[in-house]
């Protein structure tokens, strides 16, 4: 029979957010793995300290910024001046370049709408933050006051995780069962 | 976590916690109404069908149902729609430019200004869509092919470019206050107990948990959002006032429009984030949050915003006189002693002289001074969109076609109309909506909380005393 490895679920809550950011430090300085915090609002410097890299989400952002000056660019260049000229007060519409001054206010507001937008919306995705999702947070305390440190676990790390986390005034280690790995074939 | 000078006055009074933040933000949402909020709300309320009605009556009969005539084409419409959108600027200023600039003060100001901002511009949107004459063609706006009845538009019109402009701020204003919202809908679903209020809060807050991945995009994209919106809130009010400036009515073509109407925009708005402001923090019992420091901020803006515009004002009748243009001239001598200067003078004193009593540390730090103030500067504000337009319109190059202007009471119920569904959005907004931003009120808590900063400086004290 194929065997894999047994995982702790351990629930490390704290009250307060300096001992468990003196915990994550610990507990990574150790080699162990956190595999989630829960927090009720952004911590400065978590990331990097529980590992997380940097994200992307400001680089799509600039994409997709200049997909909205690419498209309003396109769109009033197809319009005003490639398919339909039309006489306006005399004002230029025989090149893109002559016209293009009117032209600024449009693109970057098409700009500002797809960066935003897009942005919002692969945030949301990414997240999948979506209307029905459930709940993500394993204990609803920690969108209030608790801050709750998420650790899966072999036996020998959890046990080291625990006296760890207890150095640092957890206010409660909460194991939630286990979680079965099965071994690749 | 970086320790905020003592000097600094504290931004949260009292020796609160986080979870007496919690409790405080969600007292609103759990609790029953008041007595005051019913009474409120159906005064809005029946002000917002009348509302309706009178738009349902433009609708059927055209605007022909309005004071406007053949000089004044434009009169209550457009200067409604810019009184709108203009107070519709503060809470995008607060929310974004304040965070570029990282101030703390705007944490407890900036959900409510948001909303502000939204309900405004949809008031601004109802006489946009209504000043059209026959809205239901108003689809030939957006570029669609011209088989659909029209050529292309006119991209060389700014009234195009405000159809760009004031669309992409609505929705991306929308967007931007429904990502802060998310979290606090996650602490609200977490805590409520009643089971509809358990099943609206977990669809509203899309299964936010909260983890330390999330925060950390959420924190990158309120900055990216703030960052877009900083330089669309400057250009949505810049593209209002071309609808004016690149037109050739005298008093309205000048290059000072763009300024002079942003700046006027963050005036007006500021005033009206006031106001509501007072009214929340007092029926809430928000008084912890909402400090008189923070009045005492958002009154200084006022103060520079006012001057701004005041210095405008004088600039365009400096401007005016030393053009030498006949035309230019005259528009400013009418609005100053025409038959409705005393519209200008109205504007000159709400607008000029009243936010200059902030100066004094009295009235800008009192409650009383500042409610009665803000109110002041908002019709102010609607008279300068209204001289602006008005008068300037009644008496321009033809002698011949001057006029006179009465509004029709049409045009007031409408107006009366948006202020209704402005007030009902946001009494409703308030009542099942966090009206604190909660989770960003809880990051300053250590640094700005009073009982945290006492305790920070006594151990200072301590800390030196014992070397």
């Amino acid at each position: 029979m194929a065997t894999g490895t047994t995982k702790q679920i351990i629930h490390g809550v704290f009250g307060d957010e300096e001992p468990m950011v003196a915990a994550c430090k610990k507990l990574r300085a150790s080699g162990i793995r956190i595999k989630e915090v829960y927090t009720p609002f952004p911590v400065h410097g978590l990331d990097s300290i529980i590992g997380i890299p940097r994200t992307r989400l400001a680089i799509c952002a600039f994409i997709y910024g200049i997909t909205g000056t690419g498209l309003a660019t396109l769109m009033m260049w197809y319009m005003m001046i490639h398919d339909w000229h039309s006489d306006i007060g005399g004002k230029p519409t025989w090149a893109y370049y002559f016209a293009v001054p009117a032209f600024i206010p449009i693109t970057f507001e098409s700009t500002v709408f797809c960066a935003a937008h897009g942005m919002a919306l692969t945030y949301l995705l990414r997240c999948w933050l979506v209307p029905g999702a459930k709940a993500k947070n394993p204990d609803p305390r920690s969108t209030d006051d608790k801050f709750l440190v998420y650790l899966e676990l072999n036996d020998e790390q959890a046990k080291k995780a625990e006296a760890i986390l207890k150095e640092h005034s957890v206010e409660e280690v909460n194991h939630k069962g286990t979680l079965h790995i099965p071994a690749p074939y | 976590m970086h320790a905020e000078s003592e000097i600094r006055e504290p931004l949260i009074l009292g020796t609160k916690t986080y979870r007496q933040i919690t409790d405080d933000i969600i007292a609103p949402i759990e609790g029953k109404a008041s007595k005051g909020w019913y009474v409120l709300l159906t005064i809005f309320a029946l002000t917002f069908l009348w509302g309706i009605g009178c738009l349902a009556y433009t609708i059927g009969v055209g605007i022909g149902a309005w004071g406007s005539n053949n000089s004044a084409d434009w009169a209550w419409d457009i200067t409604n729609f810019v009184w709108w959108i203009g107070i519709g600027h503060a809470g995008t200023l607060i929310s974004a430019v304040l965070l570029l600039f990282r101030q703390k003060w705007r944490m407890a100001i900036n959900r409510s200004a948001e909303a502000m901002t939204i309900f405004a511009v949809m008031c601004a949107a109802i006489f946009v869509t209504l000043h059209t004459g026959r809205p239901w063609l108003d689809y030939m706006l957006f570029p669609l092919p011209n088989q659909f009845g029209s050529l292309w538009p006119n991209f060389n019109s700014p009234l195009l470019w405000d159809v760009f402009a004031v669309s992409t701020y609505f929705t991306v204003s929308l967007v931007f206050w429904y990502i802060g919202l998310i979290p606090d809908f996650g602490m609200i679903r977490d805590r409520v107990i009643k089971p509809w209020q358990k099943k609206m809060y977990g669809l509203l807050s899309f299964g936010w948990g909260g983890s330390a991945r999330h925060w950390s995009r959420f924190e990158e994209v309120s900055l990216v959002l703030a960052g877009l919106s900083t330089p669309l809130v400057f250009s949505v009010h810049s593209i209002v006032s071309f609808d004016f400036a690149t037109s050739i009515v005298p008093g309205w073509h000048t290059t000072i429009f763009p300024p002079y109407f942003v700046s006027g925009a963050v005036f007006s708005g500021f005033a009206m984030v006031l106001t509501l402001m007072l009214v929340v923090r007092k029926i809430y019992k928000l008084e912890a949050y909402l400090t008189i420091k923070h009045i005492e901020y958002m009154n200084i803006v006022i103060i520079v915003t006012g001057s701004i515009v005041g210095v405008a004002y004088l600039t365009e009748l400096f401007m005016a006189w030393y053009s030498g243009v006949e035309w230019e001239q005259y528009a400013f001598l009418n609005r100053a002693t025409g038959p409705l200067s005393w519209s200008y003078w109205c504007m000159m004193t709400c607008n000029v002289v009243s936010p200059q009593l902030f100066w004094f540390k009295k009235i800008r730090t009192s409650i009383l001074a500042t409610f009665v103030l803000s109110i002041v500067v908002n019709i102010g504000m609607w008279f300068e969109r209204f001289v602006i337009i008005v008068p300037t319109l009644l008496r321009t190059f033809l002698p011949s076609s001057w006029n006179t202007y009465t509004p029709s009471f049409i045009d007031i119920g409408i107006f009366i109309g948006t202020i209704g569904m402005f007030g009902t959005f946001f009494l409703l907004f308030s009542r099942f909506f966090p009206v604190i931003a909660q989770a960003e009120l809880k990051t300053i808590l250590k640094q700005s909380g009073e009982s945290q900063k006492k305790a920070a400086a006594n151990h200072k004290h301590e800390h030196i005393s014992a070397h």
